[in-house]
């Protein structure tokens, strides 16, 4: 079953047309990632489904419901949540509140709760006491990505979460995907790692200047196909 | 001898100004936004109290308690419907509003209550006073000061160990990621102004208490406020503090010196530490 | 096809060419009033005409500079204070003790600026507030020029006052009369001064810089304009000029105290009112302001301070609603501008077809 659809999604910023009509599909369960050049518009994407930008109601569809105007709040509220790009922790706070902002406001039942997401980062239970922007790098991506699943998320939006990170700590965060599929959550990433993406998803769309290009398996890509998507010439 | 009795008046008065400071203070750390009204909305607590108080009869301290969610209320409608409109990177709009928002309450009170001099009295508390030895200090002044550290105290309270205070924090750093982690800047906003109008009726209550008011005197408290705020270090609430002990012993020394300079000593005293710590005493190491 | 394009810069538009010599006829008209005026319109023009100078400045630092001041109240009173005193302990001409107002209005801003500049936004809003009533509260302690309770400006000042029996001889009026249309042909220099001035400041290379300023400092600074340097020019001047208007004021009102002349009601208050539902950052914006205000005040005269509450809520209400003021809405309109400082880009050299540059004022 179809969890969460776009149809014809656009996206402006000022005079600029980042996004000319992107369909996405994502079934219930699925993992589906979103690779592209630089400015291809992955973010854009991400940023109009979980509200950032606004749309037509009709142009985010999730669980049957139209999502595409409503602010980042209420798409957050009923499931979306998002791993911003560059992590985005709030500063004046510590690990262990920077998690649990993800409870705010909500009753939140399911896997996730302070002990099993330190369970899946051990080293967060650690630090819970440190200020979020003490920690390295990867342990922030860590504190990201936790925060969100405080949530208990029906969709984890990943925007590019290998962004910046050494690839021994890029391999230790996606070490948690399979884990986090687990626990019910579909994922929609973002990656400019290309192989990392189609290591972990069960679907890719390429986009190119804020069209997508191609979409496909893994299995069904091959090197030259992708590199025409991403590039607009063949290698 | 003297001396000691004044710099102890100018603390406990201190401690008054942190309480007209703390409302400031918190709206600002939360949204960076400088209410100007914030004196004159100070002013409009005490009248609402003294309605109270003379609509049912009741002792300041209890018709302060009566005004204490309709202040709330107040506050959170006014953030809700006004003010929120006007956040943003221009400072122009939130300074205009809440400007216009002074002449607004400052005139409506006018025509309402006219300029006569008003008094909340709280009965005998009022003169009563403790002999402490070495100085004899009056029972009002002292209870104000405990307030203000009582209001300070549960503010960070509030700031650091609540759930409503991680998300004050996490939309100060942060509006559009508080957004996606499901918190509404709006509601979030209205809750901090309502929360900062309890703080006003507090100090509205003690205002009223200890000296006449009418309805011209809110900017004068507006000006002691902000400058409690920054020599305290904008976002600092202990700082706050300090910096009303600060403005009020420099008031009280003045006094001493000269009837009329007490005023004159408090900005004095406010322009020398901005020449020296423009960024206060307590300054914030992310601001 | 690029080549052959030749391009002019041009500010001016057809309104404004229109509305210049409107102008001209109406600075006429207002020289020549008094001799078939009312004193009682007369005295109304004067306030109408030195709350306009009051608005330009006011306009001129946070409409262009960026700077929003809400204590211009300290130059009205000590550009006030300093004609009284300059009057009273030197005998000075009043008349000739107004520029000299202006620059004890400038050098009172140089000591003003030191402080507030440090304080970002807001907080050089309050900063500039807090100055004022310093300078309120110490002025009260001036015991020459009456304290706290003020004082009035002397008899002979006043009847020997420079140009007075001119003015007298001239409509053959009384000594109190002829002072107001003395007061009021001064108020009437100076607002045309004002106006001229800042609109021809604005239409300098400076000008330009100013809007950059205001637009967004980094980028002003990476173009080169010194950003500091463009605040103590508008503040200053802002200083001067309001100085000026106080000095003006008070040579008509005869009576000055720290209380009036410091009031933040009167001299800030209803200004930046005046100019924001007129339109902030255009110099069009006061004039219409202006004009507002009295007829708030003259409808609601019988009614206290009713017409202050309307006139906040009304700024109120502009700000939320139409951040551009009234003239903005007009403006947007009908495309009209009275006083462009707009650069249009003007293709010369082809046709006569015109191009218009997006807006950069």
């Amino acid at each position: 079953m179809t969890l969460l659809h776009t149809r014809g999604l656009t996206a402006h910023y000022g005079d600029f047309q980042a996004l000319f009509g992107v369909d996405l599909d994502l079934q219930e369960g699925e993992c589906i990632a979103i690779i592209g050049a630089n400015g291809a518009g992955k973010t854009t994407t991400l940023r109009s489904i979980s509200g950032v930008l606004r749309n037509r109601p009709e142009a985010v569809v999730f669980d049957g419901e139209k999502i595409g105007h409503l602010p980042a709040a209420d798409i957050m509220g009923r499931g979306l949540v998002m791993v911003p790009e560059g992590r985005r922790l709030f500063p004046s706070l510590s690990v262990e509140e920077n998690l649990s902002i993800g409870t705010y406001g909500r009753k939140v039942s399911g896997y996730w709760n302070f002990d099993t997401v330190t369970a899946l980062f051990p080293i967060l239970r650690e630090r819970r006491k440190s200020p979020a922007t003490a920690l390295s790098g990867g342990q922030q991506q860590m504190v990201a990505i936790g925060r969100a699943l405080m949530s208990n998320p029906r969709v984890l939006l990943c925007d590019e979460i290998s962004l910046g990170l050494a690839p021994v700590v890029i391999r230790d965060i996606y070490a948690a995907m399979p884990q986090i599929r687990e626990s019910g959550a579909s994922v929609v990433i973002v990656e400019q790692d290309i192989s990392q993406a189609l290591k972990v998803a069960d679907r890719v769309y390429c986009l190119m200047e804020g069209r997508v290009t191609l979409t496909g398996r893994p299995t069904e890509l091959n090197r030259d196909a992708i590199h025409a998507a991403y590039f607009g010439v063949s290698a | 001898m003297m001396w000691i009795d004044t710099l102890v008046q100018g603390v406990l008065l201190g401690g008054l100004y942190a309480l007209f400071a703390a409302g400031l203070s918190l709206v600002f750390g939360i949204m960076r936004l400088v209410n100007l009204a914030h004196g004159d909305l100070i002013v409009l607590g005490a009248y609402v109290i003294l309605i109270i108080v003379s609509a049912l009869g009741l002792n300041p301290f209890l018709a302060a308690l009566v005004a204490l969610p309709i202040m709330f209320t107040i506050g959170w409608v006014l953030q809700r419907v006004v003010l929120n409109r006007v956040l943003g990177e221009d400072i122009l709009p939130p300074l205009l509003v809440t400007f216009g928002l002074s002449v607004v309450i400052q005139n409506a009170l006018m025509q309402g209550y006219s300029a006569d001099s008003q008094r909340l009295r709280p009965g005998p508390i009022e003169s009563a006073s403790l002999d402490l030895g070495v100085v004899t200090v009056g029972v009002m002044p002292l209870l104000t000061f405990a307030s203000a550290v009582v209001v300070i105290v549960a503010l960070n309270q509030l700031f650091y160990r609540t759930a409503l205070g991680r998300a004050f924090r996490a939309t100060s750093d942060d509006p559009v990621t508080a957004q996606l982690m499901g918190i509404k800047p709006a509601s979030v906003f209205a809750m901090a102004t309502g929360i900062a109008m309890i703080v006003v009726t507090i100090a509205a209550m003690y205002l009223g208490m200890r000296a006449n008011f009418d309805p011209t005197i809110g900017p004068a408290r507006l000006i002691y406020a902000f400058e409690a705020v920054i020599i305290g270090g904008l976002g600092s609430l202990w700082g706050t503090l300090v910096g009303g002990v600060i403005i009020g012993v420099a008031q009280t020394v003045g006094a001493a010196i000269n009837l009329e300079w007490q005023i004159l000593a408090g900005h004095v005293a406010f322009l020398v530490v901005l020449a020296f710590r423009p960024r206060g005493l307590f300054p914030r190491a992310n601001d | 096809m690029a080549q052959d394009v030749t391009f002019r810069v041009e500010t001016r538009t057809p309104a404004a060419r229109i509305a210049g010599i409107a102008a001209l006829i109406c600075i006429v008209v207002l020289f020549a009033l008094p001799a078939f005026a009312s004193r009682s319109l007369i005295q109304d023009l004067f306030f109408i005409l030195t709350m306009l100078v009051l608005a330009q400045f006011w306009n001129l630092l946070a409409g262009y500079g960026g700077l929003v001041s809400v204590g211009q109240q300290a130059f009205v009173g000590f550009g006030a204070y300093a004609m009284f005193g300059a009057a009273i302990l030197w005998g000075l001409d009043p008349v000739l003790a107004i520029p000299l107002a202006g620059v004890a209005a400038l050098l009172l801003a140089v000591p003003t600026a030191f402080f507030v500049f440090r304080l970002q936004g807001a907080y050089f809003a309050i900063g500039t507030w807090v100055v004022a009533e310093v300078v309120r509260l110490s002025v009260a302690q001036w015991r020459a020029v009456g304290g706290g309770s003020g004082t009035s400006l002397p008899r002979d000042v006043i009847g020997d006052m420079l140009g007075l029996a001119l003015v007298q001889d001239l409509f053959g009026v009384r000594a109190a009369a002829a002072r107001d249309i003395l007061a009021y042909w001064l108020a009437v220099i100076l607002a045309v001064l004002t106006i001229g001035g800042i609109y021809w400041l604005l239409r300098t290379k400076r000008g330009l810089a100013l809007a950059s300023v205001r637009d967004n400092v980094e980028a002003a600074k990476s173009l080169g304009v010194d950003a500091l340097r463009m605040k103590w020019l508008v503040f200053l001047t802002s200083a001067f000029g309001t100085g000026v208007a106080g000095a003006l004021i008070y040579l008509q009102k005869g009576r000055i105290s720290p209380d009036a002349a410091f009031s933040v009601t009167d001299w800030t208050a209803i200004v930046i009112f005046i100019v924001v539902i007129g339109g902030i950052g255009t110099i069009e914006g006061p004039i219409i302001g202006v004009l507002i205000f009295f007829a708030l005040q003259s409808v609601f005269a019988g009614y206290g301070t009713w017409y202050l509450m309307l006139l906040g809520a009304f700024g109120i209400v502009i700000m939320l609603f139409a951040p551009r003021g009234l003239w903005g809405l007009f403006s947007d309109k009908t495309g009209i501008q009275l006083f462009p400082i707009r650069r249009r880009l003007i293709v010369t050299g082809q046709d006569g077809a015109t191009i218009r540059e997006k807006d950069n004022g």
